[in-house]
C-alpha cells in the first residue's frame, strides 16, 4: 500500500480480479453441468440416450420422456403429494423454528444449553433407523385420527415436519444471533411491545434466514423417500421419490424416463430456490448493514 | 417525546400485546431469573408439540427395540416380544463386518466434510472477489446442485458414469470402465457426489455471514492500518465463528449419515457389501435380514458415535472462548 503508486496497485487488483473471475465462471459451469446433462439426456432420443458416444447437445429434441413419466407412470398424480406435503411441511416447519430460535438465541433460562443440545442431538439420530418405532406410532395413530394414519398425506407431513424442525431451529439461532440486539433494545426503549419486536423488528431481519432454513426444510419433505416407503402403503397417496424407483431395473436401465422424472423432480426445488435467493444472499447483509 | 421516555419508560414498556402472558409485574426493571423464563418457554412450547410425540417417543421405542428380541414373527404381533438385554449390542460389536463399515464410515465422512469445507469456503472468499456476473452465475450453479434432490442428483451422476453411455468415459477414452466395480473408486465416485450436493450451503451460508459484517466495521479496521490478512484473522473470522460452528457441525452430521447416495448408486452398498457405511448397514439389517431390533442396536450405536464426535468439537470450542 505505502510502497506501489496508486496505479499499479489498480493494475494489480485488475488483474487479480480477472483471474477470479474466470475462476468462479469455470466452477460455475462445472457446478451446473450436471443438471444440464440431466435436462439433455430428458429431451433426447432414446437412440441417442443409449449410445456409446454421447455427445452433449441434441438436433432432435423430443418430449417422448416426459409423456411417459407423466402419462405411463402416472407421475402428474405424486407430484401434487410431494407439493401438499412440502408446502405444508415449509410453513408450518418455518412459524414453529422462529418462535424456538427467538427464545433459543434472545434468552437465558434454565435449561437453554440442554434444550439446544438437545436440538442438535436429534439432527444426529439416523432417521432410516426410526422408520421402524414410527411405524407402529403412526399405525395406532392412524385408528384415532384415520387423517394422519397409514397412507395417509397427513402422516407424511407431521412426520417431515417433527425432522425438518431440529434442523431448522439451529440454523435460525444463528441468524437471530446475527441481528444486533440494539435494534431491539432500540425498540424496546422507544416502546414496542415484545410481541411487536417480535413480528416487526426481528421477524423482517430474520427473513433472509427463513427463506433459506424453508429451502431446507422443503428439501428435506420433498426429498423424503424413507418414510414415504414406509408409512404409505397405496399408490393413490406415493410421493416421488418413492415413484421413481419405477424406472429403475436391473439390468437396463430407461435411462431417458429416468433423467426425465429426474427433471420433474428438480425443477419445483429450483423454482423455489430462485424465488428465495435474493432473500437467502443478499438479504442478511442488506437488512443489518448500518 | 424523549422527556416521557426517559420520565416514564414502565408505561411504554409494557403493552397488553405480550404473548407470553407472564405476571403483569410492575415497570420493566423484571430482570429477575424467574420473571424471564415464561416467555422463551412459551416460545418453545409449539416445537415441543411436534417434537415431544413424533420424535422423543420414537427415539424411546428405538432403544427399547435394540434391548428386545424383535424380528419379523414380533413385528406381526404373532409372537410375544421378549427383553434380551444387551445380547443385540454384543452380537453388532462381535461382528468383524461392524468394525469394517465403521472404519470405512469414519474415513468416508471426514475425507466428505473436509472436501465440502475447503470448496465451500475458497468459493465463498471467490465470491467476494468477483464481478457481479461471475458471482450470479457461480451462485446459480451451486443453488442448482444444491436444489437437486440427493435422489435426482444420484441418478444423474450414475448417467454420467455409466458403463456404456456415461459422458465420463467418453470423455476420458475408458469405454468399458465401471467407477463403481472397485470399492475405492466407487466411494471417491460417492464422495463427489455428496460434495457437489453439499458445497454450495457452506458457501452460500459463509458469503451471506461475510455479507453481514458491515463495511463500517472493515473499513475502521483498513483505517487503523490492519492489511487484508489482518482483517480476515481478526474481523472476519471471528464474526464468521458462529456459522462456522454450524457449518462444520452440520457437515459432520450429513456426511457421517449419508444415505441415499450410498444407496442408490451402489445399488444397496456395493458388490458384496464393500461400500456400506453405517446408516445402509442398519437399514440392510432391519429391513433386508428383518432383524429389526439388531438394526435399532446399530441406530442407536450411531446416534452415540456421532454424539462423541461433536462433543469433542463443540468442548474444544468451549475451551477456546466460544459458547453454543
Amino acid at each position: 500500500m505505502t510502497g506501489k503508486s496508486f496505479a499499479a496497485t489498480r493494475r494489480d487488483n485488475r488483474v487479480l480480479r480477472q483471474g477470479a473471475n474466470t475462476v468462479a465462471v469455470v466452477l460455475a459451469l462445472l457446478t451446473v453441468f450436471p443438471l444440464y446433462w440431466m435436462v439433455l439426456s430428458a429431451l433426447k432420443p432414446k437412440g441417442e440416450i443409449t449410445s456409446a458416444h454421447p455427445r452433449p447437445w441434441t438436433f432432435a429434441p423430443t418430449l417422448e420422456n416426459f409423456r411417459n413419466a407423466l402419462g405411463v407412470s402416472g407421475f402428474g398424480r405424486y407430484f401434487l403429494n410431494s407439493l401438499a406435503v412440502a408446502v405444508v411441511v415449509v410453513v408450518v416447519s418455518a412459524a414453529i423454528a422462529f418462535l424456538a430460535a427467538v427464545a433459543l438465541s434472545r434468552f437465558r433460562f434454565r435449561f437453554r444449553t440442554t434444550i439446544l443440545v438437545m436440538f442438535l442431538v436429534a439432527q444426529m439420530v439416523p432417521v432410516e433407523a426410526l422408520t421402524i418405532p414410527l411405524f407402529f406410532l403412526v399405525r395406532d395413530i392412524g385408528t384415532v385420527a384415520p387423517g394422519f394414519g397409514l397412507s395417509s398425506l397427513g402422516s407424511l407431513m407431521l412426520v417431515n415436519l417433527a425432522f425438518s424442525l431440529p434442523f431448522a431451529v439451529w440454523m435460525l439461532r444463528g441468524f437471530v444471533a446475527a441481528v444486533p440486539e440494539s435494534l431491539e433494545e432500540a425498540a424496546r426503549i422507544d416502546g414496542a411491545s415484545r410481541f411487536t419486536v417480535l413480528w416487526r423488528i426481528l421477524f423482517p431481519l430474520v427473513a433472509p434466514g427463513l427463506a433459506a432454513t424453508s429451502v431446507f426444510s422443503f428439501i428435506t419433505a420433498w426429498n423424503d423417500f424413507v418414510f414415504a416407503k414406509t408409512l404409505i402403503l397405496d399408490t393413490d397417496h406415493q410421493t416421488l421419490p418413492a415413484a421413481l424407483m419405477v424406472f429403475f431395473k436391473p439390468d437396463e436401465n430407461d435411462w431417458g424416463g429416468i433423467m426425465a422424472a429426474s427433471t420433474l423432480m428438480t425443477v419445483p426445488v429450483l423454482v423455489f430456490f430462485v424465488l428465495v435467493q435474493r432473500h437467502m444472499v443478499s438479504g442478511l447483509g442488506g437488512a443489518v448493514k448500518d | 417525546m424523549p422527556a416521557t421516555t426517559v420520565t416514564a419508560p414502565a408505561d411504554r414498556g409494557d403493552s397488553p400485546a405480550r404473548p407470553a402472558g407472564g405476571a403483569p409485574a410492575p415497570g420493566r426493571r423484571r430482570s429477575g431469573p424467574l420473571a424471564r423464563i415464561p416467555v422463551p418457554l412459551w416460545l418453545l412450547l409449539p416445537a415441543a408439540l411436534v417434537l415431544l410425540p413424533l420424535f422423543g417417543y420414537p427415539l424411546y421405542q428405538l432403544g427399547l427395540l435394540s434391548v428386545l428380541k424383535f424380528g419379523q414373527p414380533q413385528a406381526s404381533g404373532g409372537v410375544p416380544t421378549e427383553f434380551v438385554g444387551l445380547s443385540n449390542y454384543t452380537d453388532v460389536l462381535g461382528d468383524a463386518q461392524f468394525w469394517s463399515v465403521l472404519g470405512q464410515t469414519l474415513a468416508f465422512a471426514a475425507f466428505c466434510v473436509l472436501a465440502t469445507l475447503v470448496v465451500g469456503a475458497t468459493c465463498a472468499v471467490l465470491l467476494t472477489r468477483v464481478g457481479r456476473w461471475p458471482r450470479l452465475l457461480l451462485m446459480f450453479g451451486a443453488l442448482g446442485a444444491w436444489a437437486a434432490p440427493a435422489m435426482t442428483g444420484s441418478t444423474v451422476w450414475m448417467f454420467l458414469l455409466d458403463t456404456n453411455s456415461g459422458l465420463v468415459n467418453e470423455v476420458l477414452g475408458t469405454q468399458g470402465h465401471n467407477w463403481m466395480y472397485d470399492k475405492w473408486s466407487a466411494f471417491a465416485m460417492v464422495a463427489v457426489v455428496v460434495v457437489w450436493h453439499s458445497f454450495p450451503f457452506v458457501m452460500i451460508t459463509l458469503y451471506a455471514g461475510i455479507q453481514a459484517i458491515p463495511d463500517s466495521v472493515l473499513e475502521a479496521a483498513r483505517l487503523d492500518g490492519a492489511g487484508t490478512v489482518t482483517v480476515f484473522r481478526k474481523i472476519m473470522l471471528p464474526m464468521l465463528r458462529p456459522l462456522l460452528v454450524i457449518v462444520v457441525i452440520q457437515s459432520i452430521i450429513w456426511d457421517f449419515k449419508v444415505f441415499t447416495q450410498i444407496y442408490v448408486m451402489t445399488g444397496g452398498g456395493g458388490i458384496a457389501g464393500q461400500n456400506l457405511v453405517l446408516n445402509v448397514y442398519a437399514y440392510q439389517k432391519a429391513f433386508v435380514a428383518e432383524n429389526y431390533s439388531l438394526g435399532a442396536a446399530i441406530g442407536v450405536l450411531m446416534t452415540l458415535i456421532l454424539l462423541a464426535v461433536t462433543a469433542v468439537y463443540v468442548r474444544s470450542l468451549r475451551r477456546s472462548g466460544e459458547e453454543l
